[in-house]
């Protein structure tokens, strides 16, 4: 597979995972409006997963017309293996403080990765960049206030963002550890480790959190193909209607 | 003449393409949304063909498939059967391209219109609020509820005067 395909299939998995794993929120939020919030986000996701697909379906279609790819097939009809994301979309929400600290990761990491994509030498890439741009940074914002919210809050809040720490943290090195194919596509991930870091910096300050020790050693291995086992469950839910009844539509 | 015909057919499409209305808010047309980016025709032996290229508003707004197959049946119900619809990404959409007419229309169902695009649609947390009029009552002494509301395009206020919850079109 060429380096092109594989990098718009991590950025679309990346995009459908971490989307998926939101909607489960539909109809559990703690309040209406963030219920809301976290379903919008959602949306946005499967929006940015969709442009993604439809581009790598595309790229595939170029190179091997047998294929037939479509942006379906590369969503319903790919296993655990074939998918690019990284491991922070896939874990479990667990509580509020959870949910909020991944997407708080997740979407500072997009905001400055798509900042620089906004520039890329490809043109798709870059306008589904520059489109997606203008929502993740409501998305940050959102996150971000959820953080300082829950951080400088009550005691037991507080108790929540810690415990959501230890158990994310490990997950957030591979964001920025570039793979085989995205050390091709000429993205400056020095900088967007720095940025990355800059940004969760100051929002833990600003939530009185502590800033874990940086180690070498991170927990990674989902933008090769080598997942969690909450992955396999995620997408038995997720491709079941297709595995079932193929080619069905509704 | 063709250059004629074919302007006058264009001019025909444009008319057309203002009674295709936005499933989620019905009083724009997607002439006043702005996301009809070019408007083709081509006439070949008195064959008429149309390419209009439409451009998504938030990235996973699932009105778009429902607009693209309204302004399908609203050319072929005038006779218009050889239509391709293209879709674009670049340049992104911009609430700056919703028409002076369509804010206004905007703000007489209830929705209060975006603002000019400006400095607010940073990431910065807990940023000062942009003043945001209340469409009912007109006062700008209003807060933000939540910054996601009923669909993806809109955020949630209340009017502090006439104590109305309404949506606000937020910027992008």
């Amino acid at each position: 597979m060429n380096q092109l395909i594989q990098y718009t299939l991590h950025l679309a998995d990346n995009a459908l995972i971490m989307g998926h794993r939101n909607s489960e929120w539909c109809g559990h939020g703690p309040a209406l409006e963030q219920d809301i919030a976290l379903s919008n986000i959602s949306l946005d996701l499967l929006g940015q997963a969709r442009n993604f697909y439809q581009y790598a379906a595309s790229l595939i279609n170029q190179s091997s017309p047998s294929q037939e790819a479509t942006e379906d097939t590369l969503a319903y009809l790919r296993d655990a293996h074939e998918f690019y994301n990284c491991l922070l979309t896939e874990l479990p929400n667990g509580d509020w403080a959870q949910t909020i600290l991944k997407q708080f990761f997740f979407s500072t990491y997009q905001y400055h990765l798509y900042q620089q994509l906004q520039q890329h030498s490809d043109e798709q890439l870059k306008a589904i960049a520059a489109k997606a741009l203008k929502e993740v940074t409501y998305h940050v914002r959102w996150s971000s206030e959820w953080v300082i919210r829950l951080g400088d809050g009550t005691e037991e809040s507080k108790r929540r963002m810690l415990q959501a720490i230890d158990q994310v943290w490990m997950f957030t090195g591979e964001l920025t550890d570039a793979s085989d194919y995205e050390k091709k596509m000429r993205i400056d991930f020095d900088l967007l480790q720095q940025q990355w870091n800059t940004t969760v910096t100051k929002i833990f300050e600003e939530a009185s959190l502590p800033l874990p020790v940086k180690s070498n050693w991170h927990q990674a291995g989902g933008k090769k193909g080598i997942h969690t086992e909450h992955l396999g469950f995620i997408l038995a839910e997720m491709q079941f209607l297709q595995r079932a009844y193929p080619n069905s539509q509704w | 003449m063709v250059t004629q015909a074919v302007a006058n057919i264009k001019d025909k499409i444009i008319a057309i393409l203002s009674t295709v209305t936005d499933p989620e808010i019905p009083v724009l047309s997607v002439m006043d949304l702005g996301v009809i980016r070019d408007v083709q025709v081509g006439i070949n032996n008195d064959a008429v063909s149309i390419h209009i290229t439409i451009t998504p508003t938030y990235t996973g707004c699932p009105a778009l498939d429902v607009m693209k197959m309204s302004i399908r049946m609203a050319l072929l119900q005038e006779g218009y059967n050889n239509i391709v619809l293209t879709e674009t990404l670049s340049p992104a959409w911009t609430t700056d391209w919703i028409s002076e007419a369509g804010k206004e229309k905007l703000k007489a169902y209830g929705i209060a219109p975006p603002n000019i695009k400006q400095l607010v649609c940073t990431p910065d947390a807990f940023q000062a609020e942009e003043a945001v009029q209340c469409p009912h009552c007109n006062s700008y002494h209003t807060r933000l509820i939540s910054q996601f509301g009923s669909t993806a395009c809109k955020a949630l206020y209340q009017c502090e005067d006439c104590k109305e919850p309404f949506d606000y079109f937020k910027c992008h």
